[in-house]
């Protein structure tokens, strides 16, 4: 597909001892487009993930992010930080990771870390309490303040992260990772455990992210209603391999996707589709 | 070179001592996760025990050295499981599921009643003890005039050592209780479910590390002749030490780490300085632990993210 | 729910069973103290280990323990299990609150007040200073283990550099306290630096007891390496400190000379006693005002998830190092002022026994609370001064304290933590919410 590409994935190969996770896989994912990694459970999505923001060390392969103006990184040989911060990476986690002991606010103000730093000139200008960073202090609370409107959770400012409910937790995860004001933003799972109604919320958030924000995106989902609504492009895993790739009509329709899922063979999965059940 | 095959002897039993206690610290890091700071202390216990033994029994007037040795054994074996039992009961047991730090701090609390316990008990002073088993063999006579020896008492160390490692192996590996104690290390929850008693498990983990440390304080005060409240500390650090060298959680591990740490403290002591030969032996953890944190015999972690 | 508000699901399992555990304790007391009670061991004059027995005392350990079985179980059944949540009536809730607010201006003003209060009690006052100076150290290993959640057993080797480089730049180059007091602090945060650089990406236990290693090794350094630091005989001679430069002695250039006030010995005792206060409020002050910039915030959420922090792009390494640099820093000045006040250092001070101690005060105070460290402090060092006659048993009370403490509070005496930026309340979170990091 031709079109301004943010993401390449270029032959990916993850191998944790004798077991091959992942499998010479490419993909690419368009710039201000949202791309779908969908398969069963155990393809090796996450995996991918975690090599493409850089938890783990690819065995083998290439991951490049362009910037939108054109500066190149090779994600593979980042480190997990670096990728976010330098290559502006955000990700959000299977089993959520928010930080229980801290309020929504102060999870959004971690998130902004990097730039309130450089403002603090290095905590000291912050120590003197100097007014330049007074004010990107004051800047950095309202863009939280922003976003948790946006997610509808700015009455909950300041409830502790742990104590609120859970479909709450899952759009806090993401708000913070906006708040690092990503070019690529990496969500795990976003809908698990969400019901309907907070599903097309979700929804709704991640197209005005994508509208607005312009940011690109990246998901892993199983909830198909989810992908089928957001996605402009769809990767199927199994097995650690591509089995499958296109727009969320195509991947629908296709028998190996359906196999996959299935668990039996394509022959057996056209044969179902034929009979039209 | 006959000196240095005499380090060499010296080592290799000063390390089946550290191995011995080095056991205890990896099963208990194997199935509770926790470093059981008290057990330095249980194998100071262990000596103090067979110490007292000792000397009840000679004053009563029996001379039979190998009926000696045999009743010590059992007798500080006995007792200083008993120990082990009783300081994961009260100390560890209440807090399996509390938050990480407080198994650790309670272990060092342990470990300090246990020190000034024996301190109170039996005084501060240095307890020597005249040699009980003497003689040796001469291995060979160098140029020199260098006598390269292997005394009885060595034999005794590393005959017993053998003995036991062998016994805990076959233990570990082909009774119930051994496939138990896998069971939990793998999976506790699961192996409740499946009929395993997970406490008693847990506790005779403990039981049996203590009763190694015992043999190893026994060792230890036929070795060198003395025991006192504050060695458990040193000893401690130096067998975790050989623990994490050779892998925590792989008991060949800790026997092999045991040995390595042994000679290297030996031979640090024979060619470099005396004085420095805790702090070649703090040092080798640190370096470990940065740089080989699963050890020579371990299995590596991949972090779940 | 019908259910009372604090419900036992058996009430009293009877006389019976309380009396079966006892006697099985009192079974298990019997052979553990058999041998170490009952019989006593003693290096006689000529080398040769004699013994006697103790069987009266041995009678009445096991007695004590089997007493102290049933007196436990009944108090275990009076007050329910560990972690029964208690319903405390609203205004009792409102009224406790408000002590709460007050207990820390209070004792401020009551601290400043203490050298006016108890002028001619040097006994007093001397505790006093020892209070402070645990206080400023545990207020230093609060921003490692208790905001960073770094597992430090090895503070004590901070608390070791700094007295030494005071005491050595003091005695050979005759630098003025002044002077070396931010030296020791850098010298001390580099070296948590230098230290902290290898270790950092250890996790929990591991880190505990690399940094245990690395404090006995700085003790062993020091006992060894005499020709630097004097080995075991320590330094003495170590100067007094001077209100920038005037010295406060009895003669004409002194402080008392100067005020046109008569000489007096206590004059010092209180001049180190506002030294260390100011210390120990400079820890404070920067400490709460580091919670409230990036860098504080980035400790704590290093102790909530570190994980998390790594996918946003903080660098975590570094984090760790400030943190254990800033720690460092602390209980470098706290070493130094150790150094002035006595005059004369050892090895002997600086064992793992004082980390432990730290440590526990940290712990005990409910990591990451200044008030609670404070009090936690107060609590342990007065404690201990209240053993000061049964001196052989202090450890033993401080193990067993420590098991104790850990049985019953583990996320110790406050129970919970301030957010340091909030929209429009600011409300304290439970300590159970709260992690307590793996390092």
């Amino acid at each position: 597909m031709s079109g301004d590409q943010i993401l390449s994935v270029d032959r990916l190969s993850m191998r944790f001892g004798g077991i091959v996770a992942v499998n010479d896989l490419s993909f690419n994912a368009e710039r201000r487009k949202i791309t779908a990694l969908i398969g069963p459970n155990g393809a090796g999505k996450t995996t991918v993930f975690n090599c493409i923001t850089g938890f783990y060390k690819p065995t083998s392969g290439a991951i490049r992010l362009t910037q939108d103006d054109g500066h190149l990184t090779q994600l593979e040989r980042l480190n997990d930080f670096r990728i976010a911060k330098l290559a502006r990476v955000a990700r959000t986690f299977q089993n959520i990771r928010l930080f229980p002991g801290m309020t929504a606010l102060e999870n959004l103000m971690v998130a902004q870390h990097n730039a309130l730093m450089r403002a603090s000139g290095l905590t000291f200008l912050g120590l003197i309490g100097a007014p330049s960073w007074r004010s990107a202090e004051q800047a950095a609370i309202d863009l939280a303040r922003t976003w948790l409107d946006r997610i509808g959770l700015l009455d909950r400012a300041d409830d502790a992260a742990g104590n609120l409910p859970y479909g709450d937790q899952r759009r806090l995860e993401i708000a913070r990772a906006m708040c690092t004001q990503p070019a690529l933003l990496c969500l795990d799972e976003p809908a698990a455990g969400l019901n309907a109604r907070e599903s097309a919320a979700l929804s709704e958030l991640l197209l005005s992210i994508r509208a607005d924000q312009g940011t690109s995106i990246l998901l892993i989902e199983h909830d198909m209603s989810v992908v089928m609504e957001i996605s402009d492009h769809v990767v199927v895993m199994d097995h650690g391999v591509k089995i499958a790739e296109g727009t969320p009509r195509e991947i629908r329709d296709d028998p190996k996707v359906i196999a996959a899922y299935l668990g039996t063979d394509e022959e057996e999965a056209i044969a179902v589709m034929e009979s039209g059940t | 070179m006959d000196y240095f095959a005499q380090q060499l002897i010296n080592g290799l039993v000063l390390g089946s001592i550290y191995g011995l206690i080095a056991i205890g610290y990896t099963m208990v890091y194997g199935i509770v996760g926790m470093i059981n700071f008290a057990h330095g202390d249980i194998f100071m216990i262990g000596g103090f025990i067979a110490l007292i033994t000792f000397l009840i029994l000679v004053s009563f007037g029996l001379t039979a050295i190998p009926l000696i040795l045999l009743v010590v054994l059992l007798v500080s074996m006995a007792i200083t499981a008993l120990y082990g039992w009783t300081v994961e009961r009260i100390a560890y047991r209440p807090l399996r599921h509390s938050f990480r730090l407080a198994p650790m701090l309670s272990a060092i609390g342990m470990s300090f009643v246990l020190t000034n316990f024996s301190q109170v008990a039996q005084g501060a002073r240095v307890k020597p003890v005249p040699p009980i088993i003497t003689g040796g063999h001469t291995l060979h006579e160098g140029a020199g005039g260098f006598v390269v020896q292997l005394s009885n008492i060595q034999i005794i160390v590393v005959v017993t050592t053998i003995v036991l490692l062998a016994l805990f192996t076959w233990l570990v590996s082909s009774t119930r209780l051994g496939r138990d104690m896998r069971a939990c290390e793998q999976d506790q929850t699961m192996a409740s479910l499946l009929g395993v008693d997970v406490d008693r498990t847990i506790s005779m983990t403990f039981v049996i590390g203590a009763a190694l440390a015992a043999v190893a304080g026994m060792m230890y005060l036929l070795y060198y002749g003395l025991v006192d409240f504050f060695m458990g500390f040193v000893a401690g650090i130096k067998a975790f030490t050989a623990a994490v060298l050779g892998g925590i959680g792989s008991l060949p591990g800790a026997m092999l780490g045991g040995l390595l740490i042994g000679l290297i403290e030996t031979l640090w002591s024979a060619y470099f300085s005396v004085e420095y030969k805790d702090v070649a032996a703090f040092s080798i953890l640190i370096v470990v632990l940065i740089f080989l944190p699963t050890g020579l015999l371990g299995r590596p972690e991949v972090e779940k993210v | 729910m019908s259910a009372p508000p604090a419900a036992h699901t058996s009430r009293a399992p009877g006389a019976a069973f309380i009396l079966k555990k006892a006697l099985i304790s009192a079974l298990v007391a019997l052979v553990l103290f058999s041998l170490m009670i009952g019989v006593r061991t003693e290096a006689g004059s000529d080398g040769q280990l004699t013994y006697w027995t103790r069987f009266g005392d041995l009678a009445a350990m096991v007695a004590a323990v089997f007493g102290g079985s049933i007196l436990i179980e009944l108090l275990r059944q009076w007050w329910g299990p560990v972690d029964t949540a208690r319903v405390v009536p609203a205004p009792v809730k409102s009224a406790l609150s408000l002590a709460g607010r007050m207990v820390a201006p209070v004792l401020l003003v009551f601290t400043f007040l203490v050298p006016v209060l108890f002028y001619d009690e040097r006994y007093i006052l001397d505790l006093a200073i020892l209070v402070l100076t645990y206080v400023m150290l545990g207020w230093g290993l609060n921003v490692v283990v208790g905001l960073a959640g770094l597992l430090d057993l090895g503070y004590v080797a901070f608390y070791a550099v700094g007295a030494y480089s005071y005491a050595l730049l003091a005695t050979n180059f005759g630098l003025s306290f002044w002077v070396c007091l931010p030296l020791a602090g850098i010298l001390a945060a580099f070296w948590g630096v230098l230290l902290g650089f290898p270790v950092l990406r250890l996790r929990g236990d591991y880190l505990a007891i690399v940094t245990l290693a690395f404090g006995e090794i700085i003790r062993l350094v020091i006992i060894n390496w005499q020709s630097l630091t004097g080995g075991p005989n320590g330094v003495t001679g170590i100067p007094r400190p001077t209100l920038f430069g005037i010295p406060l002695t009895p003669g004409d250039d002194g402080l008392a000379a100067m005020l046109g006030i008569e000489f007096s010995p206590t004059h010092r005792i209180v001049f180190l006693f506002y030294l260390i206060l100011a210390l120990a409020l400079l820890t404070n002050w920067v400490t709460i005002r580091l919670r409230r910039l990036p860098i504080g915030r980035a400790w704590e959420a290093l102790r909530e998830d570190e994980v998390a922090c790594r996918a946003l792009g903080i660098n975590t390494t570094t984090t760790k190092l400030t943190a254990f640099a800033t720690g460092a820093m602390f209980g470098g000045f706290a070493g130094a002022f150790f150094a002035t006040r006595q005059g004369f250092i050892s090895p002997e001070s600086f064992t793992f026994h004082e980390s432990a101690l730290v440590l526990a005060i940290v712990v005990l105070g409910g990591m990451g609370s200044q008030l609670g460290v404070a009090l936690a402090a107060l609590a342990m060092i007065g404690g201990f001064e209240l053993f000061r006659g049964l001196d052989q048993y202090r450890m033993l009370v401080f193990g067993m304290a420590m098991v104790l403490l850990m049985i019953w509070r583990p996320r110790g005496l406050i129970g919970h933590r301030a957010p340091t930026v909030f929209l429009e309340r600011k409300q304290a979170i439970s300590s159970d919410l709260v992690k307590e990091g793996h390092g």
